[in-house]
């Protein structure tokens, strides 16, 4: 039954109005959330403003949860969606870059499409530097070693692959273990926020 | 220009606005089959631009030739939609939550003119980071993860890893 592009066969066009609506929805809640501004992005490295991990755990339990609930049910085909795939070293190297582009520029594309979107000038500035960043990016992807390095895939941990797949087990499996280290990360957040922000300045 | 300040918050509460986000998120892999994202609507802009300016070496590079080689519109893709969705939701929440004001939010350390060189500086380090993990935090730390794969996970580790392990050194940048 679901995903429902696949059994009800609808037009493109409608594919996209759809993708409009979700974007709608994903922009408005990262906005509700505060994450238009950089300062409050940038405090979860300082343990000050636990959100950004909040806000990204309790979406992915939410979601994970309904995905796995769904399929078990047999109503979702797990195989008809989309799984990001797996390039081990790229995605090491890509994530510790774009870890470094997040703590010196306070935003991620997400956040800053938001963020242009009220009125911060940071932000505009933030998705200059993202497309520029990209450019050079497709520069130099070409060059053998980089290609070579982007297209690396690990014997065993590449393609298509998801952790109850790499670890033979149930999905349900994972999620409640995934769903034990929210809770526990969960607890540990708001431990945090009382220690080093202790006044409680909300940015 | 605001800096840090300290006010009473009206930001949703942030586990609240995750489980709204989730189920966003959630209606995506139901409906579309596929997650959200945000940086290939980005990339798909620069095609788009460098399009205008020379078709051929468009054509004549692998990567950018997905997606926009030869007659290809860039824009004519599920996430560039959804991107310009996040725009007007973010607008809306904006306007009705009052946070609709020209700013610059930076730490009380530096100047707005230093913030501006790092936001863009940072989000060049960013972009170009994002295409090497096939993807940023929406559409791989946060949808990749969502579906388990095991992938991006990693990745998403790594920028955790990553802006907590830099922070320390640029704390002068908010703190």
């Amino acid at each position: 039954m679901f995903p429902l592009v696949d059994t009800l066969g609808f037009a493109e066009l409608t594919d996209f109005v759809i993708a409009f609506v979700l974007g709608v929805g994903f922009g408005f809640f990262l906005e509700q959330a505060g994450f238009g501004n950089a300062d409050k992005l940038a405090m979860q490295f300082y343990f000050r403003d636990m959100a950004v991990f909040k806000v990204m755990f309790a979406a992915i339990v939410t979601t994970m949860t309904g995905l796995i609930v769904f399929s078990s049910l047999g109503l979702l085909d797990l195989d008809l969606i989309y799984i990001n795939p797996t390039y081990l070293w790229s995605g090491v190297v890509g994530g510790l870059i774009m870890g470094f582009g997040f703590i010196i520029g306070g935003y991620c594309p997400g956040t800053a499409l938001v963020g242009v979107m009220t009125a911060r000038i940071d932000a505009v500035f933030s998705v200059l530097g993202g497309m520029l960043g990209m450019f050079v990016f497709a520069e130099l992807v070409p060059l053998k070693p980089i290609m070579t390095f982007f297209n690396l895939e690990t014997e065993g941990f590449s393609g298509r692959l998801t952790l109850w797949e790499w670890l033979g087990v149930k999905p349900g499996v994972v999620g409640f273990f995934v769903m034990l280290i929210a809770v526990a990360g969960f607890v540990a957040a708001e431990w945090a926020e009382r220690k080093f922000n202790p006044k409680l300045q909300e940015v | 220009m605001r800096t840090f300040q300290a006010k009473p918050s009206t930001y949703m509460n942030p586990y609240v606005a995750g489980i709204g986000l989730g189920l966003v998120l959630l209606l995506a892999y139901l409906i579309s089959g596929r997650g959200l994202g945000a940086s290939g609507a980005l990339m798909r802009t620069v095609v788009q631009a460098e399009k205008v300016v020379s078709q051929e070496h468009v054509d004549n590079n692998f990567y950018l030739s997905k997606y926009g080689g030869d007659g290809q519109n860039p824009w004519h893709n599920w996430l560039v939609w959804e991107a310009l969705g996040v725009l007007v939701g973010g607008l809306i929440s904006g306007a009705s939550a009052g946070r609709l004001h020209l700013e610059l939010h930076r730490g009380p350390r530096i100047t707005a003119r230093q913030r501006l060189l790092y936001a863009m500086l940072g989000g060049a380090l960013f972009g170009f980071g994002a295409r090497l993990a096939r993807g940023c935090t929406s559409g791989v730390a946060l949808s990749g993860g969502a579906t388990l794969a095991a992938g991006s996970w990693i990745t998403m580790l790594c920028i955790f890893a990553g802006a907590y392990g830099l922070a320390w050194f640029v704390r002068k940048l908010w703190i």
